[in-house]
């Protein structure tokens, strides 16, 4: 397994979001975190990125337990070995396509030219290869998020996580950036965990589980709580 | 009911044969289930009958061919079809209810049966997708149509869910 909840809980004050969570994910797998709007399933999702610590419980990432990292070291591997895709892309407006692209190169010190050649691959890998110097807030939602998950595969990164990456766009062009964020992690060999509500991006993944009440629920077990 | 009018369609497209007929159906709309030559035979011989199409024999050195025409009434028959919308049907919602309503009635997992029938509903919606990945812009466009319904169940079906104790408060009073 590459990532692991083990009876991960966390609260928001006194409600619980997430109540001994359990889920495995196996390297190079891609799996969809379904659920109801308020379900646990996002915070789910940030506890096993290392950006929420949760209350109890552990989380495990490549055979290390990660829940226990300091949040220096913990962010250093948000760096280097997960990429995030959220649902309006998070980019920096202001910025180029091919700046925001390079941006996690940078701040991992990787040199500027190496950087801009880097961004310039992975855009045309994403149909980008003519937006790269225009900025992100002249961009359709789908040019967008094809610059977003540009940006989360940039540094070759082991796993993926999603939230709700096609949420604000059409279905069409939804579809279009799933099957490149989908077709491009199985290219790298990345494992991708996608939050989605939306059963049309769950049938892109390899396996679907549901959040339901804090809980993770395998629907091929009938009633079964993991 | 859609193979007459089917065939009809494919005739005011071009005259054609019999064989080259069932091609065309199987190509457009036959998807896995290839339309037996007897049926095709036979709905040409009651639309004929009926003066929705003409059969015309060609001699030849084989056996006996017709080639097919459309009529000016099957050409309005099919302009009629085609500017109908189909009943909005439930389709499967009624399957669907009965065994949540039956489920909760004899005390029996309703939610264990939601939760399986949603796992058969995506893996159909799964294997479509492949479908779509792999295929060419009609299969991709009936893989849709498919799509868009099995998804239309899938947001009943989680609706239902999260109502399944009401649901069964409601079927256990009444």
């Amino acid at each position: 397994m590459i990532i692991e909840a083990r009876e991960v809980s966390r609260s928001y004050g006194s409600t619980p979001a997430l109540r001994e969570a359990n889920l495995s994910v196996a390297a190079g797998e891609v799996l969809a975190v379904m659920g109801p709007s308020g379900s646990g399933k996002s915070t789910l999702l940030h506890c096993l990125a290392g950006i929420f610590t949760p209350d109890s419980g552990e989380v495990w990432f490549d055979g290390r337990r990660l829940d226990t990292l300091d949040d220096g070291r913990r962010s250093e591997l948000r760096r280097t070995a997960f990429g995030f895709v959220f649902q309006f892309g998070q980019l920096v407006p202001e910025l180029t396509a091919a700046d925001n692209v390079m941006l996690p190169l940078l701040l991992g010190r990787t040199r500027r030219k190496h950087a801009e050649r880097r961004a310039a691959e992975w855009l045309e890998r994403l149909e980008l290869g003519d937006l790269g110097g225009r900025r992100t807030g002249e961009l359709s939602g789908g040019q967008a998020q094809r610059v977003a998950i540009a940006r989360a595969l940039v540094t070759r990164p082991r796993v993926v996580f999603a939230d709700e990456p096609t949420g604000a766009l059409d279905s069409l062009t939804g579809e279009h950036v799933m099957d490149l964020l989908v077709g491009l992690a199985r290219e790298e060999g990345a494992t991708v965990i996608v939050v989605t509500h939306d059963a049309r991006v769950a049938a892109c993944a390899d396996r679907e589980v549901m959040v339901r009440d804090g809980r993770v629920c395998d629907p091929y077990v009938t009633g079964a709580v993991r | 009911m859609t193979v007459p009018l089917a065939l009809l369609g494919l005739l005011e497209r071009e005259p054609s044969h019999g064989y080259d007929l069932k091609r065309d159906y199987d190509t457009f709309f036959g998807r896995g289930r290839p339309l037996p030559f007897g049926q095709v035979y036979s709905t040409l011989g009651r639309l004929s009958r009926d003066g929705k199409v003409t059969g015309q024999s060609e001699p030849g050195d084989g056996p006996e061919r017709k080639r097919y025409a459309i009529t000016p009434l099957g050409r309005q028959e099919v302009a009629t079809w085609l500017a109908e919308p189909v009943a909005a049907e439930p389709y499967l919602q009624t399957v669907l209810f009965t065994k949540v309503v039956l489920a909760l009635m004899l005390g029996r997992d309703a939610a264990g049966y939601l939760d399986a029938q949603r796992a058969t509903h995506m893996r159909r919606m799964r294997e479509l997708a492949e479908v779509k990945r792999g295929g060419s812009l009609t299969d991709a466009l009936l893989a849709d149509h498919a799509m868009f319904h099995l998804e239309a169940d899938l947001r009943w079906i989680d609706v239902t869910q999260a109502r399944l104790g009401a649901l069964a408060e409601t079927v256990r009073a009444s």
